[in-house]
């Protein structure tokens, strides 16, 4: 129906690379959340895919259509501004109903729809206000709502709740999620929040300076980050790396022995809470520096072997600055990596 | 502070006068009659305020035909200015090309010309295409003096309208003109309203240009420079006060929206 197909997009702005030759396939009804630190070209291929960018080189496929050289309105498909772009001079009310009444819905399906999306997203008090009066956030529910009303196929959301409070966002995040899984919407979601693209998405793809780092299902992109780049990316605390040096295929830490897949530097990942604690022998040593207490775990930062580490411990657990406590790797969780590439070097098999 | 506070004050005080007082005088002369204009001192209070002169004035024949044409060439080129001034400046705010910049001082160079130096050649062209002695003709060279204001403020104008308003438009459905009549136009249209009034301000107290590519069909300005030149002073500062008043009206009518565009705060 409405699968999306990113065949080969470049898109460079003059001297500026915003994408460099970006493969995606978005399969139809599939959520999926792109997710990359500020400036990677998030919202450069969203406006590709809706047609408000014209592509370098590549093609855009949705439900199977070459759509690269439609204009924005043949692409069937509807979009949520980074920066909102709700129309001012328009009641809350007609900004929602907007794209129903451009599309020559009848008033009654305008209405119906319209009402449905407002409910969704807790805009029913504001419906005939002007967006001038309304707070930041409520701006935003607006421009999701605009974008829900039209009950698209293919709905592109570009940082569409990174306006409103923890709590409202935890609220509609799962709200979006119930309500586009039952629409059978595809859609692509633009966050820079890892822990919403965990949360909400089927795969995620990261992006980095334009290309496209890994593309997985959350659990492998947390479990197996394809990059050094993406294990310190996605997580939090972020996985920890430590540079070390392999020989005779076996890498020392500690008191502790690894078989390394290569000979030479080797960058050891390890998530903050794949390790357990141990007795003093038996581990590699850990010199606590700061110990944050979490409420649910207690975070740790150390030094070991020259190299930061963030660690997760229980929470009735609170070593002393200063002291060393001794850990230990969960089997089966250590990642190697490149030390010159940041690639991984076990690619993953989940 | 309180030092400041005065020199801001007298400061304001003298550009008030500086516009007013020739203003007020005028208006003086125009209901004092012949005695306030030819006494001196001058009193800056009318002793005996009369419309005699203001009503005699009116009377002239002509004035009426002539405020007829001022206003007919006045409305065709506030319409000439938009219709011409609004597309350029929409392409001066919204695509890039070649040139750009270029254009914008071009624009701008065109007042450097003077309607004196072109007067004769547009004279003879004018006779050529049937536009001398019309108010269309007039209305086209009045146009002309207004582009640049009009092309620049609206470039301004439309610049300020989120560019994302419109392609969220595109996106929900809008072709590229409808977008710009649903989501443009709105946004944009008391700051043309505003341009449109100052071409007609333009137009309305235009003067050499009128003189000389009319001969029948005078606007008001041109009419009267004809025609008062002979007349006793308080007919001409009657004169002379009818051509400001509509001006100082409209002006006062928009000056919001062309604040507004200066980027002057007014919020
Ligand atoms: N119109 C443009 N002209 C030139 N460069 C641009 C333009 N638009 C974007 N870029 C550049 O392209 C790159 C990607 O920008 P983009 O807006 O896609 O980032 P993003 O991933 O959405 O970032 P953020 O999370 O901050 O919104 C940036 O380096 C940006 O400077
Ligand atoms: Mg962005």
């Amino acid at each position: 129906m409405a699968e999306i197909v990113i065949d080969g997009i470049r898109k460079a702005f003059g001297a500026v690379v915003a994408l460099e030759r970006v493969e995606l396939r978005v399969a139809d009804g599939e959520f999926l959340a792109l997710l990359g630190p500020s400036g990677c070209g998030k919202t450069t291929l969203l406006r590709v895919i809706a047609g408000l960018e014209s592509q370098s080189e590549g093609r855009v496929l949705i439900g199977g259509r070459d759509v690269s050289r439609l204009p924005p309105r043949a692409r069937g498909l509807a979009m949520v501004f980074q920066n909102y772009a709700v129309f001012p001079h328009m009641t809350v009310r007609d900004n929602v109903a907007f794209g129903l009444r451009m599309a020559g819905a009848e008033a009654a399906r305008t209405d119906r729809q319209v009402r449905r999306a407002s409910e969704l997203l807790h805009i029913e008090p504001y419906l005939d206000r002007y967006p001038s009066q309304l707070s930041g956030g409520q701006r935003q529910r607006v421009a999701v709502a605009r974008a829900l009303a039209v009950e698209p196929s293919v709905l592109l959301m570009d940082e569409p709740l990174s306006n409103l409070d923890a709590l409202l966002r935890l609220e509609m995040r799962a709200e979006l999620k119930s309500v586009l899984r039952a629409a059978g919407t595809t859609t692509i979601y633009v966050t820079h929040d890892q822990t919403e693209a965990m949360g909400l998405a089927d795969r995620i793809a990261v992006l980095q300076d334009g290309r496209i780092q890994q593309l997985d299902r959350p659990a492998t992109i947390y479990s197996h980050p394809a990059t050094r780049f993406v294990g310190g990316f996605v997580g939090s605390p972020p996985m920890n790396f430590l540079e070390l040096a392999a020989a005779g295929g076996a890498v020392r830490l500690g008191a502790l022995t690894f078989p390394a897949p290569a000979d030479g530097p080797i960058v050891l990942g390890l998530r903050g809470e794949d390790i357990e604690e141990v007795t003093a022998g038996a581990g590699f040593p850990l010199a606590v520096l700061v110990v944050e207490p979490m409420g649910s775990h207690t975070l740790v930062t150390g030094q070991v072997a020259g190299h930061r580490m963030r660690v997760v411990l229980p929470s009735e657990r609170l070593p002393a600055p200063g002291e060393d406590i001794h850990l230990r790797p969960l089997p089966g969780r250590l990642r190697w990596m490149d030390a010159a590439s940041g690639a991984a070097i076990n690619p993953p098999n989940p | 502070m309180t030092l400041r506070r005065g020199i801001f004050l007298s400061g304001v005080a003298t550009l008030c006068a500086w516009t007013l007082v020739p203003i007020w005088l005028i208006a003086l002369g125009a209901v004092g009659g012949r005695a306030a204009v030819d006494s001196w001192p001058k009193s800056f209070w009318p002793g005996s305020a009369s419309f005699a002169t203001l009503g005699s004035f009116l009377a002239i024949d002509g004035v009426w035909t002539a405020t007829l044409t001022s206003l007919e060439v006045a409305v065709l080129c506030m319409i000439f200015s938009i219709l011409l001034g609004a597309p350029a400046g929409y392409a001066l705010a919204r695509y890039s090309f070649r040139g750009a910049t270029a254009y914008r001082l071009l624009i701008l160079l065109t007042r450097a010309f003077p309607v004196g130096i072109l007067a004769l050649p547009l004279t003879v062209s004018f006779i050529r295409l049937g536009l001398y002695d019309t108010p269309v003709g007039v209305a086209l060279i009045h146009a002309a003096l207004a582009l640049p204001f009009a092309v620049l403020v609206s470039a301004s104008l439309f610049q300020g309208i989120p560019r994302e308003l419109e392609e969220a438009a595109w996106v929900f459905g809008c072709s590229r003109p409808r977008a710009f009549l649903r989501v443009v136009v709105p946004l944009a249209l008391p700051g043309i309203a505003a341009t449109a009034i100052f071409a007609f301000v333009i137009s309305w107290n235009e003067v050499f240009a009128a003189s000389v590519l009319t001969v029948r069909h005078r606007t008001l300005t041109a009419y009267l420079l004809a025609v008062l030149s002979e007349s006793p002073l308080h007919v001409q500062f009657a004169g002379g006060l009818m051509l400001i008043v509509p001006s100082v009206v409209f002006i006062f009518l928009v000056r919001k929206h062309l604040f507004s565009m200066w980027g002057i705060a007014n919020r």
